[in-house]
């Protein structure tokens, strides 16, 4: 008798130490216990786990694709330009001159002349197509100035590129700065449009595993009571949905991961020829270790967060009767 | 150690469950908690583990008010009393031995701790040999006996029990009163609830009487 009712012996007074084993004994049990728990309905997990897959998969590869954009804008130095094409005939000596004379002028901040020959060598070198080139009697590339605008407002480059449209000589005026911007807005939009969905997107995890988080709370109603009743505290009911949350999170993770190298490998090969064509040796990167390190944290986390919402909300509204 | 101070229960739906109850127990007593299906037996006991809240007067638990505790104190509370649930409240999920290691492990004890003492207290009720079966395969008065033994197995010094013989025939009945007393004997103070007024009247001890919510009288002894 006295070994199961020693009297007085209230709550047997446990050091911190103690306290802490017993709580570093019950997250390793719980830990293990959730993902244990998932097997045992194994459809419902999979579930959950390719719909949060897909759902961080999604903003993922939109934004490697983003990243990829990204490159063409670093390979721009930011200044717009205006291209001069001189007339096929004009004498390399006047093309000097011309520079010259338009360099000096007050609303240009510099003019380079890139010759025939240069023009030639760069094609040779950039295409690759030189032997077609060389295969022609004559160089059929034009001579073109190279010029940057002082100012590149609205008004003062329109007046600039009349003026030299005026210029004798000159074949064609090609200001590039539109299409890029152009380019650039299109690319500011794409990047804001992928925020959004992985914003919505992240909610949406959110919701999925909260709801699953709250299936499983309705089912284990009768054990939540009698835990309760027997003197469980509230982060001892918690615990175990907050790792259920974590597993969701981390399988959901793991299975993005896969999504998002198996795209990789699918899409690379188009991306790299794509690269090439615009002079860019940009190829599509699998994940590495530090991406993986942080696509498993960040589903993780999202699970976490899920289950303490679902948990704050539900939890609390079941009393033993 | 617990003592009831003009205590009155009224549920949502209106019913006056307690009214004006005042008793108070000294750690080590034993008390009946008799009366009518219906007088507040179950009410009075769930107001002192906090499952129910007294619409008026207090109720002090070891010189802590159990009206005022918070409900993060709520579980250290339920610690320190062992109940025995009319409805058992089994988990039919588990074993027995889960179901009576379930204190131990929210207390947090070493699980070899937790062992011996599972054993020593399933082997009180009786039902050593049971270990390993559920709930659902038990009789009536099996999971009792379980729940008997899930109530005294973190050694609380306030035991209550609600109904505890009543789906047991008068041997199992006196078998448990016995392990009440023993109990009582080694300091655990003890409440039974129960209608079995022959039963009280053989054991003797003090009484506490309940007729509509209303304390009757309190004989000591009867
Ligand atoms: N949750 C509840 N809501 C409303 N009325 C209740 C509730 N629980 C008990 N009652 C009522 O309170 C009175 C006392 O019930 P109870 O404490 O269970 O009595 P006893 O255990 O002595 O049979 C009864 O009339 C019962 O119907
Ligand atoms: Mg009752």
């Amino acid at each position: 008798m006295a070994n199961l009712t020693a009297s007085g012996a209230s709550l047997s007074r446990q050091g911190l130490s103690d306290r802490l084993a017993a709580w570093g004994r019950h997250h390793r049990f719980v830990f293990k216990d959730a993902l244990l728990r998932l097997f045992d309905t194994p459809l419902a997990a999979i579930t959950t786990w390719m719909v949060v897959a897909i759902a961080l998969a999604l903003p993922i590869i939109l934004y490697l694709l983003l990243n990829y954009a990204g490159t063409l804008r670093q390979d721009w130095d930011g200044s717009p330009r205006i291209s001069l094409y001189l007339d096929r005939d004009v004498a390399e000596d006047v093309a000097g001159n011309m520079t010259s004379r338009i360099a000096a002028r007050a609303d240009i901040s510099s003019a380079t002349l890139i010759t025939k020959q240069q023009a030639l060598l760069d094609f040779e070198r950039h295409s690759g197509f030189g032997d077609i080139l060389n295969s022609l009697p004559d160089n059929p590339l034009p001579a073109l100035i190279e010029i940057t605008p002082l100012s590149t407002a609205g008004g003062d480059i329109q007046l600039l590129l009349a003026s030299l449209q005026q210029e004798e000589l000159v074949e064609e005026v090609v200001y590039d700065a539109e299409w890029m911007l152009r380019l650039f807005t299109m690319l500011e939009l794409a990047e804001r449009l992928t925020l959004s969905i992985g914003i919505v997107l992240a909610v949406g995890v959110l919701l999925i595993i909260g709801n699953t988080i709250r299936l499983t709370i309705e089912n284990r109603r009768s054990e939540i009571e009698v835990v309760k009743l027997v003197g469980g505290t509230d982060s001892f009911v918690r615990r175990p949905f907050l790792y259920l949350g974590f597993w969701l999170g981390l399988g959901g993770a793991v299975g993005a991961w896969l999504v998002v190298q198996t795209s990789i490998g699918y899409l690379s090969g188009p991306i790299e020829r794509l690269a090439q064509s615009y002079r860019n040796d940009f190829a599509l990167q699998f994940l590495g270790i530090e991406e993986t390190a942080l696509v498993l944290l960040g589903g993780s986390l999202l699970g976490v967060l899920a289950s303490v919402f679902s948990v704050g909300r539900h939890l609390s509204r079941i009393q033993p009767k | 150690m617990l003592t009831f101070d003009q205590v009155s229960k009224r549920y949502p739906s209106g019913k006056e469950a307690l009214s004006g109850v005042s008793f108070n127990m000294e750690a080590g007593e034993f008390a009946f908690l008799t009366g009518h299906s219906g007088a507040g037996k179950s009410t009075l006991m769930k107001l002192i583990i906090a499952m129910e809240r007294p619409t008026n007067g207090q109720i002090l638990f070891n010189g802590e008010n159990v009206n005022r505790i918070s409900n993060s104190r709520v579980a250290y509370l339920r610690r320190q009393v062992g109940v025995v649930f009319q409805n058992h409240q089994l988990l039919f999920d588990r074993n027995v031995y889960a179901n009576v290691a379930l204190p131990l492990e929210i207390g947090g004890h070493r699980p070899s701790e937790i062992r011996g003492r599972v054993r020593a207290a399933l082997s009180k009720v009786g039902l050593a040999d049971r270990e390993n079966h559920f709930p659902i395969t038990l009789s009536g008065g099996e999971q009792q006996r379980v729940g008997i033994a899930r109530a005294v197995v973190n050694r609380p010094p306030l035991l209550l029990a609600d109904e505890p013989t009543g789906n047991l025939d008068p041997e199992l009945s006196k078998d448990i009163m016995d392990l009440f007393l023993q109990f009582n004997q080694v300091g655990v103070t003890v409440v039974i609830a129960t209608h079995d007024i022959s039963l009280v009247e053989r054991i003797g001890n003090r009484r506490i009487d309940l007729n509509q919510g209303r304390l009757r009288d309190s004989k000591w002894p009867i």
